[in-house]
């Protein structure tokens, strides 16, 4: 039996530190991103740099309070807090107030809270409630499913506000539930289809190379798990005999195939030949591949569909952008454009303190929000971004090693919950200002300017703290 | 299976995503100097690149609307450095003191920011700008943004172009695309067809060095996007005609619609007074626009398709159509006319003429009593059961004709007109006990709360003309030279009347112009058949609006006119030789009639108006 947890001594100092050094740089370059000349004093009440200040002193306040309460209300309360976030969820959707054509905030007096940033607490907690009681039997049918209804009951919500971006934030959960025990070939098809899903936008005068190419990429697969040389030429030889009769034959007809569409037609009918082959030859890989073959020839051929008929235009716009098939700088690749001249501007130095000019220009609108990070870019250039991309790096990974150091399922779930939310954060927000990522409006943790996003992830971090300076306990 | 290896799995991501980052910003920040900006921190200039707003040309290929250079002077406050007020403001054309002023006005605009451009002069002269761009480098911080300002080629229909304007906080809330400074189409064409009109801006992102020249442009141009010059419009409009209508209508009040029957398209709209396009351009705009605002003679209001004005006796013309296809009516029923339409205590007078009069004839004498007497046929035949419900059959056959609700022309403006409905009546009249078709026998001859817009007048009078069908009248012919009709406009819409009951209408409209007894007998055109009628509307406001329509020639019918005079008088007087002049100027090409001409040009309904209260 371990002596009784000792807040002062038994909490991770390190992250303490790594979370301090990271909101005084994060409020220093909201001062610098919209300072002028007018309220130059970075207490000025006014101006986002004094509010912001008046935040930080609410979280670290909150911080305190978190880690003063005990280990068993967190556990305690993880379901009442969970429903309670999906009432405000609910409620905001009908009584919230409309920014930016977005339904997402409560105005209490003259403060404005916005319950999806909190949502992410009450996920993570009882997410972590729920795997802990099960005892880690996640790939149990019925335990999945509550988790994934868990995870993915409050971006429904969020959805309607509507706010994708920060819907896209709870697929972060997949890294959790990878952890606990989700086969990696879900998160690969996942990956995969997001591969599939660019490749069929950026081939789409070359469609055939795509259908072709997959194709090609199930024999090989098949020969490489089987090392039937023949029957793969003969198979091979049969699709494109097939492909080829396809194509002479509509040749005839008034509307001709595309080459592609011959290799598709062909493909999805031999796919039920190589179906009956596997079953009477007792070869499952061939069933496997051509399953999975022909999914993701109708996954790439549903892309368009999906691409022009269920995004919004704005969403399609950034997709575009991000890959490079539409360049506009005045209207959707503006911000990215604007982001990238001002963090490239920046140089190897920077242009110092409130020395940035681009970023002050009002050209990028959420400048000490979404696009905070041109700030640290522009004024401190790579020695400044490197160090924010090196701290925020480090403290995922001292998560990590916290995560991995706990006793009990709950808090080991808990951390991960928050150290995924983090590292999406993270790679969107800055993927997005240097042009990696399409435009996703979420907050670069403790940096981003606004309350409700900095309030969360402090409760977020914090009751990870201090559940970890709990870990000799046992928690459930 | 041992889950516990997955944690390096996922440091290992960690990790990736921070070296792909840290590569990327190595790549951004040192490696690509091309995002470098110079020691002085001023050398991005993003120069938005405004397109030329599409021509407007007339049917005939003529220009109508094109556009001309104007130079809008900017300036980035916090790049300025000292300079020579005095010698500037000699050159913008100002005093020091009005220099002073504007910066201080500039300060306190909406959006201000001492980083961003704001405008300092709008629109000044090509003079002013060649002056000004020698001596440019004197003045950092400044520079030249080219636009393009409407010009009138053809000082006509204000109403019908439209005018542009720069956006106000609406249109950019709405449309994305707008951002401050820019121009927008505010009414008319201009308006309607404005995402084909303005083209699409493009941006120019410029080196500027330290003296305040423009030295090239940022990254090869890579992040430049080309204006696209706003698509040219050809409209149907016949400038010649337009002209002429205007002319001829310069002293009246009233509206003056002319359409080619055979496609619907629009030839001439005239809304009187009107007011000449140019003066609502530039920097003269918003003070001209306020002066025509409180104008009391209304130049802004469109008469054309925005006033309801009662049909008067060219409704006749309708009542005939409804009473033959409801089969109370046949081509040869007579009514006698005692100078008159009485019943009780009830008195329509109307002119002297012979009676009894078939229903040709009757269109031709404009006979009050006929046509009182037809418009309660067709209440009391009890075809459908009550007043009511054959009020409500009449009613909706009248709508067929392009009464009651928008037609559906390319203009914003367009209003509904208005048809009352038996509910209307049984509202208004239910405290004197009800309504029969006697209560309501002042619609047969158009009056009453009967309202309709000049527009559905000529398009009524097309349809005629093409015996019992329309084309939804339009003003779009081609877009950048390619015929660019949409679908609705080339389809034809038949009315709730049989096309075979049309002949007598156009016999009896024909007649109002030849006949001895004809109501419009003295527009007659040598060597043309004109069909038409005239109408005189009652008007509380003084003396009698004139009204008339027509279309010619009888056989293969080439334009159809409706005009609408307030405060005239007598429709065969003042309203038919408008249209009759417009007729023969359209198919002749010329006006041989000096006299008629004269006459219409010496009118004067302001003298009329005040002699009448």
């Amino acid at each position: 039996m371990r002596q009784q947890t000792n807040i002062i001594r038994d909490i991770d100092w390190l992250t303490i530190g790594l979370y301090m050094a990271l909101i005084l740089m994060g409020w220093l370059n909201i001062y610098a991103a919209v300072y002028n000349d007018q309220y130059a004093s970075i207490f000025s009440h006014s101006q986002r740099y004094g509010k912001q200040l008046i935040w930080i002193i609410a979280a670290v306040a909150l911080a305190v309070t978190v880690c003063v309460l005990d280990v068993r209300f967190y556990t305690s309360l993880a379901y009442p807090v969970y429903i309670c976030c999906l009432i405000a969820l609910a409620a905001v959707l009908v009584v919230g107030r409309e920014v930016n054509g977005a339904r997402s905030w409560f105005m209490i007096g003259a403060v404005q809270i916005q319950p999806s940033e909190f949502a992410k607490i009450a996920v993570s907690l009882a997410l972590a409630k729920f795997l802990g009681n099960c005892g880690g039997r996640l790939m149990e049918f019925r335990n999945l499913v509550i988790a994934c209804a868990v995870i993915f009951l409050p971006p429904m919500f969020i959805i309607l506000q509507p706010d994708t971006g920060s819907c896209l934030v709870y697929l972060a959960f997949f890294i959790v539930l990878y952890r606990e025990g989700l086969p990696p070939t879900i998160l690969l098809f996942g990956i995969l289809a997001a591969v599939l899903f660019i490749l069929s936008l950026l081939m789409q005068d070359a469609q055939v190379y795509l259908v072709a190419g997959l194709v090609v990429i199930g024999f090989v697969a098949f020969w490489i798990k089987t090392r039937k040389g023949m029957a793969c030429l003969k198979g091979f030889g049969l699709f494109v005999g097939l492909s080829g009769l396809l194509w002479t034959v509509t040749l005839l007809t008034k509307r001709k195939f595309e080459i592609h569409e011959a290799l598709l037609g062909a493909a999805l009918l031999l796919s039920p030949v190589f179906l009956a082959i596997s079953f009477i030859r007792r070869l499952p890989v061939v069933r496997t591949l051509t399953l999975f073959m022909i999914g993701a020839l109708l996954f790439t051929f549903s892309v368009d569909f999906v691409f022009d008929d269920v995004l919004s235009t704005h969403q399609r716009q950034r997709i575009l952008v991000m890959l490079g098939m539409e360049s506009d700088p005045l209207g959707v690749g503006y911000n990215v454009n604007q982001s990238k001249i001002a963090i490239g501007s920046g140089g190897f130095f920077g242009k110092g303190f409130l020395q940035g000019t681009q970023t002050k220009y009002d050209f990028v609108p959420e400048q000490s929000t979404d696009f905070i990070f041109c700030t640290v870019g522009e004024e401190w250039g790579f020695v400044g971004t490197s160090t924010v991309v090196i701290l925020l790096i480090a403290l995922l990974l001292r998560l990590l090693i916290l995560a991995e150091r706990q006793r009990s399922m709950f808090s080991r779930v808990y951390c991960y919950c928050v150290l995924s939310i983090f590292f999406l954060h993270v790679t969107i927000n800055i993927g997005m200002t240097i042009g990696l990522l399409p435009v996703i409006g979420i907050p670069l943790p403790f940096f981003s300017y606004g309350g409700s996003s900095l309030w969360a992830f402090t409760i977020l971090l914090f009751i990870m703290l201090r559940l970890d300076a709990s870990r000799g306990e046992y928690i459930r | 299976m041992n889950l516990d290896i997955r944690k390096y799995f996922i440091g290992a991501a960690i990790l990736f995503v921070g070296l792909a980052l840290l590569v990327r910003l190595f790549y951004l920040q040192v490696v690509d100097v091309s995002y470098k900006v110079s020691a002085d921190n001023n050398s991005q200039r993003m120069v938005t690149q405004y397109p030329a707003r599409g021509l407007i040309l007339d049917r005939n290929g003529k220009a109508v609307v094109n556009n001309k250079a104007a130079y809008d002077l900017m300036v980035i406050p916090r790049q300025m450095q000292p300079f020579d007020t005095t010698e500037f403001a000699q050159i913008v054309g100002m005093t020091v003191e009005e220099v002073k002023e504007t910066f201080r006005k500039l300060r306190l605009a909406k959006g201000y920011s001492s980083y961003k451009p704001s405008p300092f002069l709008r629109q000044m002269s090509a003079e002013t700008y060649a002056v000004l761009q020698e001596r440019m480098f004197k003045f950092p911080g400044f520079y030249v943004q080219a636009r393009t300002l409407r010009n009138y080629a053809r000082h006509i229909a204000p109403h019908l172009l439209g005018y542009v304007t720069e956006v106000d906080s609406s249109d950019i809330r709405k449309d994305s695309y707008y951002k401050p400074g820019d121009y927008i189409g505010k009414s008319g064409v201009e308006n309607y067809y404005e995402k084909e009109l303005r083209g699409r801006k493009g941006v120019n992102v410029l080196l500027v060095d330290v003296h305040n020249r423009e030295v090239g442009s940022f990254r090869d141009g890579s992040l430049d996007t080309m204006a696209i010059v706003g698509s040219s419009l050809t409209i149907s409009i016949d400038a010649d005609l337009q002209e002429y209508a205007e002319k001829l209508m310069s002293k009246m009040r009233g509206a003056v619609v002319a359409i080619e029957p055979a496609t619907g398209e629009i030839l001439a709209m005239a809304s009187m007074p009107d007011y000449d396009p140019a003066l609502l351009v530039g920097r003269v705009r918003s003070e001209n626009y306020n002066k025509l605002a409180r104008d009391v003679s209304k130049p802004l209001f469109d008469r054309a398709v925005m006033a309801y004005y009662p049909p008067g006796s060219t409704f006749k013309v309708a009542q005939g159509l409804v009473g033959l296809q409801e089969g109370t009516l046949a081509r040869d029923t007579r009514y006698g006319c005692a100078g008159g339409y009485h019943v009780g205590a009830y008195h329509m007078r109307c002119h002297g003429h012979a009676s009894p009069l078939n229903l040709p004839q009757a269109i031709g004498n404009s006979c009050n009593a006929y046509f009182a007497n037809v418009f309660r046929a067709i209440l009391d035949s009890g075809n459908h059961g009550s007043v009511k419900a054959d009020y409500e059959a009449w009613r909706n056959d009248i709508l067929t004709f392009g009464f009651g609700r928008k037609l559906g022309v390319d203009l914003p403006q367009e209003l509904n007109g208005n048809v009352p409905s038996s509910a209307f009546y049984d509202r208004t009249l239910f405290r004197y006990g009800g309504w029969k078709s006697l209560t309501v026998v002042s619609l047969s001859i158009g009056q009453a709360e009967m309202g309709n817009t000049v527009l559905q007048m000529a398009n009524f009078a097309a349809l005629i003309a093409n015996g019992g069908y329309f084309y939804t009248p339009h003003l779009i012919r081609q877009i950048n030279g390619r015929d660019t009709v949409p679908a609705h406009y080339a389809e034809r819409h038949y009315t709730a009347v049989d096309t075979s009951h049309f002949e007598a209408i156009r016999e009896g409209m024909f007649y109002a112009t030849t006949d001895a007894g004809g109501t419009a007998r003295w527009v007659t055109i040598p060597g043309i058949d004109m069909c038409g009628k005239t109408g005189t509307a009652q008007n509380p406001h003084g003396k009698d609006n004139a009204t008339f329509m027509a279309f010619a020639p009888k056989d293969h019918p080439r334009i159809a006119v409706a005009v609408y005079v307030e405060n005239a008088g007598f429709g065969g007087t003042w309203a038919a030789p408008v249209a009759s002049l417009m007729i023969e100027k359209y198919l002749t090409g010329e006006v041989k009639r000096p006299a008629m001409e004269e006459r219409m040009l010496n009118f004067n309904v302001y003298d009329n108006r005040e002699a009448a209260n």
